[in-house]
């Protein structure tokens, strides 16, 4: 009766006894089965973003998880610094496309997986293409890029008339992050869980150096490098900007800071402290990686497989003095301006500008007057200052539909100001404009109507 | 940057400047990038007195958890700010926090020209010039804003 493959062991066949059977290793409502364990090798489609020190690990950890459909994006090419912790790469492989290295040699490892390699800027890719994917999973090393891509999953997220998550709209996110021997693994979950700009307090601003500080009286070597950085390079180098991703400008800035560092006497400036200031990159644990990663990787065969209760929702990774590990449940910001379902307005698509800045003046919940209002980076109205004003004055007769794009529903931003008691206070508020009629939704009077 | 919040955040706080009288703000990019703009301030009072200094603004994609870059394109003759147009204030850089707004930083640099002060020096000539004979200083500023030099540097004329 058995075939052949059924008399060796299987490589899956750990994964198997997690996902085929029921047990003390599942959760109790689990509903174990093979197609779940095909399920997650052929449909789940899963992103990482970034192939560094956390991709690496992410991308062998979800591929030895059975995870079948990879895709990776990076804009970075490997250095020689990296090779220590991100062990995909090689001497020789130095100054190519992380992304396409790392695919290639997780690939020649773990045989029956797919990794797309993508080297480009997330930036460059359309929105949709973020779409595509069942989870995307963080690896990623600045604010900036989280908060990208934060932005972009929590835009598919739609909400019902109840202001309920739409389920399949949810395009959940898990994000790592490790800096030394610190590290945090979550999931965002866009609609339920707080999203990185609920929680952007986590993150706590970078302290800058005074400029006259580094003009003036440098003390420390990273002094020293801010000063070639940040006045050197602006006197030498007229209009040129600096570019942290080019190794001649680093080279650069590093020879300066060593020439300053030798004037006032100060030691410790090296090419390696010198990316780090720069590019504000604290120095890397390999293991802080490993952890991260594999806490991670774990959270999002759960989340596929739903084989058991996922990490909620937060967790922190300490290794300085001693080892920390502690789980915290945030709770998201109703009113976030990124994943807050903000305030449902319908409109017919024959409403002007100017009428729709009057009907959110008069709007029970909003009594928004002299609102400005942005609609996915296009400044439809602003009320100041003048300049602008008159700029987008054109606008005013205009019906939103139209400067909308004509799409039946989509989220615009509005600033303006209103009272709260008896005080004027501003505000800036996140609404989902509906227009009746539109692809036959929204408002069922209308539907089958004009 | 449609996707960045910071855009929005951005533009909430450029919809509720309240400018100083002399302070006038352009977008150069036009009415859809607004993360760049100019800023020019004509001091009426102090050393600076019917100056025109320009300063140039390029907002961060993670404001207002960062602070704006700031230069001044006007070639100046100021203890706080360098001939590279680098300019030295505190909220620019170690004291910024994200409850500060575009606003704040405008007051700041205004003040900056009313009150100059010796003891951030980004021009260490000026800053000691400043600091030990404030009226070859106030002589310099004339001289550097009307055109013409101080010391080996030429400033153009601003006012
Ligand atoms: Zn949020």
């Amino acid at each position: 009766m058995a075939d052949s493959t059924t008399n060796q062991p299987s490589r899956t066949r750990d994964l198997d006894k997690l996902l085929l059977r029921p047990g003390n290793l599942v959760a109790p409502i689990f509903d174990p089965g093979a197609q779940l364990r095909d399920d997650i090798g052929e449909y789940a489609r899963i992103l990482v973003v970034g192939a560094g020190g956390l991709g690496c690990e992410l991308l062998k950890d979800l591929a030895l998880s059975g995870f079948k459909n990879l895709e990776v994006i990076d804009m970075d090419r490997i250095e020689v610094t990296n090779l220590n912790r991100q062990f995909l790469f090689r001497l020789e492989d130095v100054g190519k496309p992380k992304a396409e290295v790392a695919a290639k040699r997780v690939m020649e490892r773990v045989s029956g997986v797919n990794i797309v390699p993508h080297f480009c800027r997330i930036e460059d890719k359309e929105i949709e293409f973020y779409n595509d994917f069942s989870i995307i999973v963080l690896g990623l090393d600045s604010i900036e890029a989280r908060s990208y891509i934060n932005a972009v999953a929590c835009s598919f997220l739609e909400y019902d008339s109840n202001d309920n998550p739409i389920e399949e709209t949810v395009k959940p996110m898990v994000d790592g992050g490790t800096e030394g021997f610190k590290g945090h693994a979550r999931i965002i979950m866009p609609g339920s869980t707080p999203c990185f700009e609920c929680t952007i307090w986590l993150f706590p601003p970078q302290v800058k150096f005074p400029l006259c500080t580094l003009a003036e009286t440098p003390r420390t070597p990273a002094h020293c490098i801010e000063y070639a950085h940040l006045i050197k390079w602006d006197e030498v180098h007229s209009g040129k900007s600096f570019d942290p991703d080019e190794p001649e400008h680093m080279k650069w800035v590093y020879t300066e800071a060593v020439k300053r560092a030798e004037l006032f006497g100060i030691q410790g400036v090296t090419y390696s402290l010198t990316q780090g200031v720069v590019k504000n990159i604290i120095p890397a644990i390999a293991s802080t990686n490993a952890i991260v990663s594999a806490a991670c990787a774990l959270e999002t065969l759960k989340l596929v497989s739903g084989c058991s209760k996922t990490l909620s929702n937060y967790l922190t990774y300490n290794g300085v003095e001693g080892l920390h590990v502690k789980v915290t449940e945030f709770v998201r910001d109703k009113d976030c301006l990124v994943c807050g379902p903000g305030v449902l307005v319908e409109l017919d698509t024959t409403v002007t500008l100017q009428k729709f800045i009057d009907i959110l003046e008069e709007h029970p919940t909003l009594l928004l007057s002299k609102a400005s209002v942005t609609h996915r980076g296009k400044n439809l109205y602003m009320q100041a200052p003048p300049v602008l004003e008159e700029m987008t004055r054109s606008n005013l007769k205009l019906p939103l539909f139209e400067l909308m794009g004509k799409v039946s529903k989509d989220v615009v931003h509005v600033t303006g100001s209103t009272t709260k008691n008896d005080q004027k206070t501003s505000c800036l508020r996140k609404l989902r404009i509906a227009f009746k009629g539109v692809d036959g939704m929204t408002d069922t009077d209308m539907a089958g109507g004009a | 940057m449609d996707f960045f919040i910071s855009y929005i955040l951005h533009i909430a706080d450029i919809s509720e400047l309240n400018l100083p009288k002399s302070c006038a703000i352009t977008f150069p990019n036009g009415k859809d990038d607004l993360m760049y703009f100019e800023v020019s301030i004509r001091p009426d009072e102090g050393y600076y007195s019917g100056g025109n200094f320009l300063f140039s603004f390029q907002v961060s994609p993670i404001y207002p958890h960062e602070a704006p870059k700031v230069k001044c394109k006007t070639k100046v003759y100021h203890p706080n700010i360098d001939l590279e147009g680098n300019v030295c204030l505190n909220i620019l850089r170690e004291d910024w926090k994200p409850v500060l707004n575009i606003n704040t930083i405008i007051y700041g640099l205004y003040h900056l020209f009313t009150e100059p002060n010796s003891e951030d020096p980004l021009n260490h000539d000026a800053a000691a010039v400043l600091r030990d004979n404030p009226k070859l200083f106030e002589s310099n500023v004339r001289r550097a804003m009307t055109g013409g030099y101080v010391g080996q540097n030429f400033f153009p004329r601003c006012i």
